[in-house]
């Protein structure tokens, strides 16, 4: 997966020149990603987001869903940029803001697929109240956030995902606040589909999409990443490479967290990738358009009753 | 058409909804509430949508998304609320999204009085994000104008891909006058319709005309909306040959345009004296109007409502018929600053007021006579 997505670095190397059409045809990834728009990508060769947006367009094609019916809407940050690169309607807005425009944009076109793209500062920090009044609402809108405990367009500052004692440019002896446990608040908040994998784990990141996505209300993914630019050159933690190796040794799959024994479950401090939580609750949408047909019913009647 | 008596908030409401506003999003604040209140009950009826949102940046996130969604947007506040809109007023006037923003004015800064009367915001309505752009701030003297202007303001947003401010005050929001209602149907509705195929759309175009037309999402022009300097297609871009074109063409729409400035004259042929207001203060600068006429004092009456882009032209040429103009406002002197640059500053006395009381008309009588 990630070769395909490297190669499309090769792809645009003359203004205007567009790419051979069966290179498109052979990679579902490939063609959906913007012909006219000018690769390599703004992020750093090794990171993450290429493997996570990968996985967003292989969930997004596994549904069956034409390109116009799915919206992206992002904030601000490295993780914000994906949209962009893909052939869908897309938006790149505020910091911390994308839920709020996504949500305007939802009630507008319920039969849209909304899918709002956020790295774990613009999620979580900034973006933290309209993350919860989002999954409050149980809106159908698909969150991903990215987490790389950092913000690393910035330079690395600490973030709300930052563990406690690693450092960063503004944390230079070590990060003294806890981190959210982001799966657990949109859990919390109301959110009806909350899964974590990481970005060493594309095919299961792939199949959390594609749930979240086909969730009637707010979803949450989680996909844990690295910035070894950054969060990693400060914290000596080594090359992508070494970072992406982090993310498999340093995670357990639910079903294997399960049958851990109760002690070792409560020393656990590797992340647990799966389906973490999953509820029926009526989509704030549907809700709301039901009162709108309702109301408007009672309008038109009196209207020809002649009482109004 | 029947006559009722009703509140500048509620007119707001009903010029929005006769213009084909069908989603607002707004947040509760003093003393702007009642155009959400009645936002919510009468848009489920014509078939809009309506929500709550968590804070006053969200409220105007979401109308922006609401709008790219198709729907004519607006959302109301005032000062606290209408501080928090400002960084996605500027997007909205980057990525030219079209939306209307009240801000029913109360006396600032910071919690101020609220329900107090003000006209506090009339640089912020102006320079209150960040950066240099172009933006319509329409403001009402009357319920009756309100309505009109509310109108006016998504027709203008809608014209010139543009957020348009409604600056009002708690004098004319929560003042009942009587005023009598058009059929909604009747009402011009501005639509710019997407002629271009989706193969040959540019959301940003700078070749055809000064105004783009914005193709909703959803409907097969898939293009890219950010905040972020972008060529014509809507990509980010950091190309001067690029950024210029924009920057000229998105000036030049609202500079050049011939239908927004909004005021009214009522000159005296003979005049040394001119008074020039807005806003409640407009109202009292009738009165003192009418007062000197009353007592054989010549005097003419400049009352805009078009605040910026400012009428300089208008007001230049008042000026030169003119040794003085007055200009009361309840602030500490903000519009008469743009009337100073335009006629200089020793034709303009000021006559301010910032304590949440009205303006006298005696106030504006002595300035007049002095």
């Amino acid at each position: 997966m990630s070769e395909h997505i490297l190669s499309v670095h090769d792809l645009d190397v003359g203004e205007g020149q567009i790419p051979r059409e069966d290179w498109f045809e052979a990679s579902s990834t490939l063609h959906n990603l913007r012909k006219n728009k000018k690769f390599p990508t703004i992020w750093c060769a090794g990171c993450g987001l290429g493997v996570i947006m990968g996985s967003l367009i292989r969930a997004i094609e596994s549904l069956g869903l034409k390109n116009d019916q799915v919206a992206l809407v992002a904030g601000i940050g490295c993780t914000a940029r994906m949209p962009v690169y893909m052939d869908y309607n897309t938006m790149h807005t505020t910091h911390g803001r994308a839920l709020a425009f996504a949500t305007g944009l939802k009630i507008a076109r319920s039969d849209m697929k909304v899918i709002a793209i956020m790295g774990d500062g613009d999620a979580l920090a900034i973006g933290g109240n309209h993350f919860i009044h989002a999954a409050r609402r149980n809106i159908g809108i698909t969150a991903l956030v990215v987490n790389n405990s950092t913000y690393g367009m910035t330079g690395g500052q600490y973030s709300p995902t930052t563990p406690e004692g690693m450092r960063a440019t503004t944390a230079p002896y070590g990060n003294v606040e806890p981190p959210f446990p982001v799966c657990d608040l949109a859990a919390a908040a109301g959110a009806t589909f909350v899964a974590r994998s990481t970005a060493y784990h594309p095919l299961e990141l792939d199949k959390h999409l594609s749930e979240a996505i086909s969730n009637e209300g707010f979803s949450l993914v989680e996909a844990v990443s690295y910035c070894h630019t950054t969060y990693g050159r400060i914290n000596k933690l080594g090359s992508a490479a070494d970072m992406m190796r982090m993310l498999k040794d340093n995670s357990i799959s639910k079903s294997a967290y399960e049958k851990l024994g109760e002690d070792e479950r409560e020393t656990n401090t590797k992340i647990v990738r799966g389906v973490l939580y999953r509820k029926k609750r009526p989509e704030y949408t549907k809700t709301y358009d039901s009162l709108v047909e309702r109301k408007h019913e009672e309008e038109v009647k009196l209207r020809n009753t002649g009482r109004r | 058409m029947t006559i009722q008596l009703m509140q500048g908030n509620e007119a707001i409401a009903m010029g929005a909804i006769a213009a084909g506003c069908r989603f607002y999003a707004g947040y509760p604040i003093t003393p702007s509430t009642e155009v959400a209140e009645v936002m919510s009950r009468v848009l489920p009826k014509v078939g809009g949508k309506f929500i709550q949102m968590e804070d006053e940046i969200a409220s105007m996130a979401a109308i922006i998304g609401g709008r790219v969604g198709g729907l004519k947007s607006m959302t109301a506040t005032s000062g606290p609320g209408f501080s928090l809109m400002q960084e996605n007023i500027g997007y909205a006037a980057m990525a030219e999204i079209p939306c209307v923003v009240v801000n029913v004015q109360r006396l600032g800064p910071s919690t101020g009085q609220p329900t107090a009367a003000s006209q506090g915001d009339v640089m912020q309505a102006r320079w209150g994000t960040h950066g240099d752009h172009q933006i319509i701030v329409l403001c009402p003297i009357s319920v009756a104008q309100s309505f009109d202007l509310t109108v006016k303001a998504f027709n203008l947003s809608e014209k010139y891909r543009t957020p348009v401010i409604l600056l009002t005050d708690e004098i004319i929001g929560h003042m009942r006058e009587p005023i009598e209602l058009p059929d909604f149907d009747i009402v011009e509705k501005f639509e710019r319709l997407v002629t271009d195929t989706p193969d040959n759309y540019k959301a940003y175009r700078n070749d055809r005309g000064d105004v783009p037309a914005l193709a909703g999402f959803g409907l097969g022009y898939r293009y890219h909306i950010t905040g972020l300097f972008h060529d014509e297609v809507g990509f980010p871009t950091q190309r001067l040959d690029e950024i210029d074109p924009w920057l000229e063409r998105v000036s030049r729409k609202i500079e050049t345009a011939d239908d927004i400035l909004l005021y009214q004259t009522d000159y005296e042929a003979g005049a040394r004296t001119a008074i020039l207001s807005y806003g409640a203060s407009a109202r009292t600068a009738r009165h003192a109007t009418k007062q000197m006429r009353a007592k054989g004092e010549k005097v003419s009456l400049f009352t805009t409502q078009t605040l910026w882009p400012f009428p300089e032209k208008a007001v230049e040429e008042l000026a030169d018929s003119v040794d003085k103009i007055v200009v009361p406002e309840m602030n500490l002197g903000q519009l008469a600053l743009e009337v100073e640059r335009v006629v200089g500053r020793k034709k303009v006395v000021r006559v301010n007021r910032a304590n949440g009381d009205m303006i006298t008309p005696n106030m504006v009588l002595e300035a007049a006579e002095a």
